[in-house]
């Protein structure tokens, strides 16, 4: 008969985990909203902008974007050809055609081909323009905001702009939101 | 899985992301709470998309299929 001996486990002493460190700040809200900022008005990156906030209304969730800079242009109607007071915004509108129906593309526009490429490529696979993607948004109830600064600057009146605009404000605005309710993203 | 009544048909074929989730999401406005909805999608990435619309907007997908070619999803309104 052979006996077996179990030895006790060794006992290791169990260390209390450290404290995980906490944040600084606990933050209050979580965000509940998206907030776009409209930086670009390249066609691939005001496209991008338009699936988002157009995405992002459709799942329910309250949709700003900030246009600014270049990507107050692309929200010029259409069918207006030089906008702007000065000679040097009506010569910037000149240089760069205003509308959503009229963006170069950042790369491969060799003058207008590549955009005219990419948009034939979308219809042939269903993909909506910008233009149509835009009025969906707005149908939903996406908020365009445009910057104030940038429509001075540009020389740019309300009338210059699409329908349905909201009023224009200012960087503090955006900041405000950033930092207390909105999901940032900078296209 | 018991017959379920559809009672609404979304339409959603050959059209690419995000026009899916777009129509199927103005389409629940115009319906009452409850309705049995059926989206017909083609693009393959709806799979997953209809997944998480049904999530964040607390709509039930009461059932999703495919033929192959053609997505099919029940979603009950919220």
């Amino acid at each position: 008969m052979t006996t077996a001996i179990i030895e006790p486990p060794v006992e290791v002493p169990i260390e209390a985990p450290a404290p995980a460190l906490a944040p600084a700040i606990e933050p209050e809200v979580t965000p509940k909203d998206v907030l776009i900022i409209d930086y670009s008005g390249d066609l691939e990156k005001v496209w991008a902008t338009m699936i988002l906030a157009s995405t992002s209304a459709a799942m329910g969730v309250k949709t700003r974007v900030f246009v600014t800079f270049w990507g107050l242009p692309a929200f010029v109607r259409d069918e207006r050809r030089i906008t702007g007071e000065n000679w040097m915004q009506k010569m910037m509108s000149a240089m760069q055609r205003p509308g959503i129906s009229h963006r170069k593309l950042s790369k491969m526009n060799f003058l207008g081909m590549g955009p005219w490429m990419m948009r034939r490529l979308a219809k042939q696979y269903h993909v909506a323009s910008p233009k149509e993607l835009l009025e969906a948004a707005q149908l939903m109830g996406v908020e365009f905001i445009p910057c104030q600064m940038t429509m001075d600057m540009f020389g740019l009146k309300p009338d210059d702009m699409i329908e349905g605009m909201a009023e224009p404000v200012g960087a503090a605005t955006v900041i405000g939101l950033m930092t207390e309710q909105s999901v940032p993203l900078f296209i | 899985m018991p017959l379920i009544e559809v009672e609404t048909t979304v339409d959603a074929r050959n059209l690419s992301c995000p026009m899916p989730i777009v129509k199927t999401a103005q389409a629940m406005k115009t319906l009452a709470g409850g309705t049995i909805v059926e989206v017909l999608a083609t693009d393959p990435g709806s799979t997953r998309d209809f997944v998480a619309w049904c999530k964040s907007t607390g709509n039930e997908l009461v059932d999703q299929s495919s033929d192959g070619a053609v997505y099919r999803f029940v979603i009950r309104r919220k």
